[in-house]
């Protein structure tokens, strides 16, 4: 079991009970990133930021430097802020925002300092009642602080943040879609190209669009360097990186970990994270980054927890979500709950996801309940690939935006790891686990 | 238009199918392939709107740094080098795969459904897809239909949420009433609460559906589209001309549909246009089938007055009580003594044999086709005139009209996309906002009577105002130096002689003299000589009849009676000794018994239509002797003598004229009910009554007759309007350089009406013309070597245009004296559903009629301490009507707006206005 002396980044006011407070935050060296931030050039600061090799932490893993370097020039630019946190079992940056909401703003303040960006939105979950409230409240104390608004600091800088609820649509983590709601439209993805919102943003103009994990990164960079950043970690994969636990661990949870030189089972098994699968049963699979991405099983423990690691063994850290399923469950059922979701959260916009979706999902739902035929597992398998073309990865789509391949994975996995599983509920005219 | 980049044209060259390909730079892979004769599938692409890539039936392999991938080709563009690959086995499955998901939740209830044999769905599902689906579980249910609107049914489980209605709403017609709600497989076109899908353009959406979600209440269940029959002809129910499929069965308009001609409709019709066909068949006759000539039917025979009442008679009887009458008028008081009002429903082969038999046959000039709401046909024919693909792309264009969605509603939609699209930009003079009001750059508000004053303001001079209202003046001074501006914007210094200007130039209200819009326009011509004006006439034919010489001082082919009369008294015999009276002219002369005597009513309602009502009913009183020629009984049927039935729209062939002076070909597709004839069949009929002979047996012989006689038609042959390069009809007088010598073709394979063009998804044909095949290639245009409308040496043949001076003619101006604070001055604004004919008679349509309001300024309705909706009672010198008040901000003080032709409480806002007067001032009471 190896937990690495790895600094806390990102979590190291979740202990206080005030840690929301801003009294707390300046006490804990709060809005000193921005100070030094604001000594500096923008140049040198998206330089930090670029040394840093600071991945995003939302889902896709783009350097967050090179995102930055891509934003068109144009007078007019905006800094979006994604706190759209809705997939099932991702709750990383939910923690962010309830525990430590100065640490996002004196991020976001860092990040439009370095891009030269006046106009800066914070797109929270609705369903983040808490979180809203404290992101707010760190934000009316900021400006009252002087840390955002007019003239930062005395700097000569100024940015204005806004906080903006989503309405309750998984979709709308979709950047591209959080665009749209953001603009007062319908969360539709955006059809691409343009590939890039820092081409074509929030109306029209260039946008970067970065992830509260990524932001709440960047004090810590400033302070103490993009260089001690990369020296966490190991190749491009640097720094330490939240995972949100879950399923049945003894320990579920979000936990701070240093990236690389930590697996999968030293999050699992250590007694500071996970502690171990409950009632002492086996790793039957686990899903190494949220419900869209392809299942490993007990084999692949011990890969770990780096992006191109991970990528290479035929999945993703996604969104930071580890669910650990142990040999009491049903994987027929587990991928129908998730195929569910993705039925239910389809935007309908294009054809394979919204028709795709609903079909797989009975398709999965008749076989979980008695109903399945042998052919419906080739039957799964093709109208996946009509979704996600030679069901390979990274995965190729037939759809306007990653919500699509995301559908079929879970059943992918399923039907590659667990056939016989499949054929028994066929078989047996029911769920053999019920 | 994203997808039909225009010239200049830059190239590039892509790898279609292994083969190198030149397509237009920018031009999206799904339109660059079936140039090249590669047909893509898809439902969601509409060439006419933005790509919105959402049914991924277009998907194809493209070329791109990750390898080849699959694209949809309606969102992505052609690059140099691109290598697009259609047929591959991977594009192949995903295209079988997403028809497959497509029908996953489609009902499949083809056998019931209107779309069945025409289904872009059932199509496709025949070339694609497995034949039968895997799918086995329950669909998706919904209720069916429920009511967008009064006219458009959704039917949500066909749909397969393509998004071409929701983007039609939004993108075209500028309403966005219509849009998804819902996720997931759950997705439905809903309309927001309480406010219905209630656009004058919904029709579109039900023509664009690739499935049967959406249906129109005239049509659903009314035909399979393997029954019905076909002709393309021209809409003639407002002057824009738009293009259409007239469909029919059984010797009854089934449907309409807008094709798409590029340079007029662009596919798009109004619904006004789309159903009023509805007035063709005669429903209501039908309903009644004992009561053949029931008030609200067809005129089906030949009427003639005994005893005080109008009884049916044979054709020959009523001709001779009609030639009886006129010889009788005319003896009595001379030549002028007859007077024709209307034409503006004819074809331009039935206006010219009217003009013919007027002019030439009993020798008076008092023929207008225009009802007191037009301009002077010297303006009309005179001023340098643009197209409506000008105006879209002019400099500025200059709105000096009424309200263009309630009066020629798809030349608002041009227009309206033209400034959205950023090629134009539009200057508003006008008494009241309108529909294209949110997108002008300018909008001058101007009170009735003070039009010509703003325009001379907007020139450089003076001000905008002769008497201001007391309130205040209503034309603000920064907003002026900007429209002066945006005039001059582009041309160097000192040069603002108009280049590049287009004026929409109409009438803004039938309550201010048209004097007055015609002072407006000779100033504009006049210190604008580079400007170009298209006349927002309103009426079907209105031009044809002005350009064919139904209008006081005119001859066919735009020739002034002096300047024509050899050329035309060689052909015909005689012309009249001198100009004629116009409506106003005839209406008064006959009320005061001043020189007319016998009218003839050309498919007019002169009694409803008259913005002066009290003069039309005075006139048709007094008068001696009136011939009705009219498809439907009307108001005016009631003063007739003799009451003649005429085949109407869908039941002639001929020729029409638009706005622009285009000329395109009407199709006869009904068998006219009963006895009626084409009007030029009944003039030929007359003359030949009164002792002539106009040698004219048929459309075809009339039409060489015009080409031959008409200057401003010289050149447009038979043979070049039915040439498929010409199908969008030709702008008179001929332009051989202008014209197109290639075969056009439809954009929109999908969309095209037609089961033809349905079932071979890959190259249909053009619908079915009534005239003989068209000839494909150039068109040749006998010796090439003269434009039509030029004078021909040594015939006499005058020029086009010889004659005609808009600077110097016309009605003189009338004085507008000032306003006092009391009284109102009144704008008489025409709505697109209103008491005419083709609403009143077409039932879909005549609930949609509104009830006339009269809209104000909140000051004017505080002042009589009347809340707004509450009845008001407007009285004029006229007359008085009483209506519901509405406090409304766009109007400005001392102006009181009121929609025209419908009804105004117990009469309508034509009970008000004095034709003679400059201006109409009302005072306005509470009512208590």
């Amino acid at each position: 079991m190896t937990v690495t002396e790895a600094p806390r980044i990102v979590t190291s006011r979740v202990g206080y009970e005030d840690s929301y407070t801003i009294d707390r935050y300046l006490a804990t060296g709060g809005y000193e990133g921005l100070r030094k931030a604001l000594s500096m050039t923008p140049e040198a600061v998206a330089a930090e930021v670029d040394a840093a090799s600071l991945l995003g932490r939302g889902g896709a893993g783009f350097p967050a430097g090179r995102k930055w370097s891509m934003l068109r020039k144009d007078p007019v630019t905006y800094l979006v802020v994604n706190g759209d946190e809705s997939e099932p079992a991702t709750f990383k940056d939910h923690l962010l925002v309830e525990r430590d909401p100065h640490q996002l703003v004196e991020g976001v303040v860092i990040a439009a300092y370095a891009l030269q960006v006046t106009r800066a939105f914070v797109f929270l979950r609705g369903e983040f009642a808490l979180g809203l409230e404290r992101v707010q409240r760190a934000l009316n104390e900021a400006y009252a602080h002087g840390a955002v608004g007019a003239d930062i600091f005395g700097s000569g800088f100024s940015v204005d943040l806004v906080v903006h609820p989503g309405a309750g649509a998984y979709i709308c983590g979709e950047e591209t879609a959080l665009l749209e709601s953001l603009e007062g439209k319908r969360g539709f993805p955006r059809i691409k190209p343009p590939y890039f919102p820092a081409a074509i943003g929030l109306y029209g103009q260039p946008t970067v669009v970065n992830n509260v994990e990524t932001m709440s990164n960047l004090p810590w960079i400033v302070v103490n360097g993009g260089a001690a950043f990369a020296a966490l970690g190991a190749g491009r994969s640097a720094g330490t990186r939240l995972f949100a636990l879950s399923g049945h661990v003894n320990r579920p949870g979000t936990y701070e970990v240093e990236m690389v030189k930590t697996t999968f089972r030293d999050l699992v098994m250590a007694p500071v994270y996970g502690a171990g699968v409950r009632d002492g049963r086996e790793v039957k699979a686990f899903i190494p980054g949220g419900v869209s991405a392809p299942w490993f099983g007990p084999d692949q423990l011990d890969l770990p927890l780096g992006q191109d690691e991970v990528g290479q063994a035929g999945s993703m850290l996604g969104s930071g979500a580890i669910t650990v399923m142990d040999s009491s469950t049903c994987m027929v059922r587990a991928a129908w709950r998730i195929t569910r979701f993705f039925a239910r959260e389809s935007c309908g916009q294009c054809t394979p996801c919204r028709e795709g979706s609903g079909w797989l999902e009975r398709v999965m739902r008749r076989i979980e309940h008695g109903q399945g035929r042998e052919e419906d597992l080739d039957l799964l398998l093709d109208v996946s690939d009509n979704i996600t073309p030679g069901l390979q990865w990274p995965p190729q789509q037939t759809t306007i935006c990653v919500l699509g391949p995301s559908i079929p994975s879970s059943i992918h996995s399923a039907i590659e790891m667990f056939r016989d599983e499949f054929l028994l509920h066929v078989k047996e005219g029911g769920c053999p686990h019920a | 238009m994203p997808d039909v980049p225009g010239p200049p044209e830059e190239t590039v060259t892509f790898v279609l199918d292994g083969r190198e390909v030149t397509a237009r730079k920018g031009e999206m892979i799904i339109s660059a392939a079936e140039r090249a004769g590669t047909y893509i599938p898809r439902f969601c692409h509409h060439p006419r709107m933005k790509p919105v890539g959402m049914c991924r039936m277009c998907l194809v392999e493209v070329s791109g740094p990750r390898g080849a991938t699959l694209q949809p080709s309606c969102y992505m563009s052609v690059a140099d080098g691109m290598e697009v690959v259609t047929a591959s086995d991977k594009v192949k499955k995903a295209q079988d795969g997403v028809l497959e998901l497509l029908l996953v939740n489609h009902p499949l209830d083809c056998p019931v459904c209107d779309k069945g044999g025409e289904c872009p769905l059932q199509d496709q599902t025949l070339a694609y897809g497995p034949g039968e689906s895997r799918f086995v579980e329950e669909k998706r249910h919904f209720e069916k239909p429920i009511a967008l609107s009064e006219l458009v049914l959704l039917d949500r489980e066909r749909c397969i949420q393509c998004a071409r209605c929701t983007r039609f709403a939004a993108e075209v017609a500028g309403e966005a009433l219509i849009d998804f709600a819902g996720r997931g497989e759950r997705v439905e076109v809903a309309t927001f609460p309480d406010r219905p899908f209630s656009s004058y353009f919904s029709g579109n959406t039900v023509q664009i559906c690739p499935v049967g979600a959406l249906t129109a209440t005239p049509y659903r269940f009314t035909a399979r589209p393997w029954d019905l029959d076909q002709v393309e002809s021209t809409c003639t129910t407002c002057a824009v001309g738009c293009r259409v499929a007239v469909q029919s069965s059984a010797n009854r308009i089934t449907r309409l549909l807008g094709v798409d001609a590029d340079p007029v409709n662009q596919s798009w019709l109004c619904d006004k246009g789309r159903y009023a066909y509805e007035a063709v068949n005669g429903d209501e006759v039908a309903a009644t089938p004992d009561a053949p000539d029931a008030p609200d039917g067809r005129v089906t025979q030949p009427l003639v007055r005994r005893g005080g009442e109008l009884v049916p008679a044979g054709w020959g009887e009523a001709l001779r009580a009609a030639a009886d009458g006129l010889r009788a008028a005319r003896s009595a008081g001379g030549p002028g003594a007859v007077a024709l009002l209307g034409g503006a429903q004819s074809t331009n082969e039935g206006a010219y044999v009217w003009a013919k038999l007027m002019k030439g046959v009993l020798g008076t000039d008092s023929v207008d086709a225009q009802l007191g709401d037009g301009l002077p046909a010297d303006l009309v024919l005179g001023l340098p005139q643009a197209t409506i693909d000008e105006a879209c792309h002019a400099r500025a264009v200059l709105l000096l009209t009424g309200d263009l969605r309630e009066e020629l509603p798809v030349l608002f939609l041009r227009l309206r996309r033209a400034a959205v699209d950023r090629t134009t930009t539009l200057l508003e003079v006008g008494p009241v906002p309108t529909a294209l009001t949110p997108h002008a750059a300018v909008s001058l508000t101007v009170r009735p009577g003070d039009t010509a004053a703003a325009v001379r303001a907007l020139l450089g001079g003076g001000s905008a105002e002769a008497h201001p209202h007391p309130a205040g003046p209503t034309v603000d001074d920064a907003d002026l130096a900007r429209a002066r501006r945006l005039l001059a914007d582009g041309l160097p210094d000192g040069a603002v002689d108009g280049t590049g200007v287009v004026v929409v130039l109409g009438r803004p209200s039938v309550a201010e003299h048209e004097s007055v819009v015609a002072d407006a326009a000779r100033a504009l011509a006049q210190a604008l000589p580079g400007a170009r004006f298209l006349l927002a006439l309103r009426r079907g034919n209105v031009r044809g009849a002005l350009e064919l010489g139904l209008a006081p001082g005119v001859l066919p082919g735009r020739v002034g009676l002096e300047a024509g009369r050899a050329w035309f008294s060689a052909a015909w015999g005689a012309v009249p000794d001198a100009a004629g009276r116009d409506a106003a002219g005839i209406l008064s002369a006959l009320a005061g018994g001043e020189g007319v005597r016998a009218l003839v009513a050309l498919g007019a309602d002169v009694a409803g239509d008259y913005p002066d009502r009290g003069l039309a009913a005075r006139a048709l009183e007094a008068a001696d002797f009136v011939v009705d020629i009219t498809g439907h009984r009307t108001s005016t049927t009631d003063h007739a003598d003799v009451v003649l039935p005429v085949a109407v729209a869908h039941e002639r062939a001929g020729t029409t004229t638009n706005v622009e002076g285009r000329v395109s070909r009407l199709s006869q597709k009904l068998v006219p009910p009963g006895e009626a004839w084409p009007d030029w069949m009944i003039a030929a009929e007359l003359a030949a009554e009164l002792g002539g002979d106009l040698g004219l047996t048929s459309d075809t012989e009339i039409w060489s007759e015009v080409e031959r006689l008409a200057p401003a038609f010289a050149g447009c042959t038979a043979r070049l309007l039915d040439a498929a390069a010409t199908r969008d009809g030709v702008v008179v007088p001929v332009d051989l350089a202008a014209v197109p010598s290639h075969p056009v073709h439809p954009i929109d394979p999908m969309g095209t009406p037609g089961i033809e063009s349905a079932e071979r998804q890959g190259a249909p044909p053009r619908v079915g013309q009534s005239a003989p095949p068209p000839s494909e290639g150039p068109v040749a245009l006998g010796d090439g070597t003269a434009s039509g409308g030029d004078a021909v040496p040594g015939t006499g043949r005058p020029a086009a245009g010889a004659g005609i001076d808009p600077a110097a003619t016309g009605v003189a101006a009338v004085h507008v004296g000032p306003a006092d604070s009391y009284s109102l001055r009144l704008v008489a604004r025409r709505r697109l559903y209103d008491a005419g004919a083709a609403v009143t008679h077409s039932p879909s349509l005549r609930p949609l009629v509104p009830a006339a309001e009269a809209h104000c300024n909140p000051h004017d309705l505080d002042a009589l301490a009347t809340a707004s909706g509450e009845p008001v009672r407007l009285r004029s010198a006229r007359g008085t009507v009483e209506l519901a008040g509405r406090a409304d901000d766009g109007v400005p003080r001392g102006v009181v707006v009121v929609d025209a032709n419908v009804p105004a409480g117990a009469g309508t806002l034509h009970d008000l206005i004095d034709a003679a007067g400059a201006v109409t001032e009302v005072r306005m009471e509470s009512v208590r």
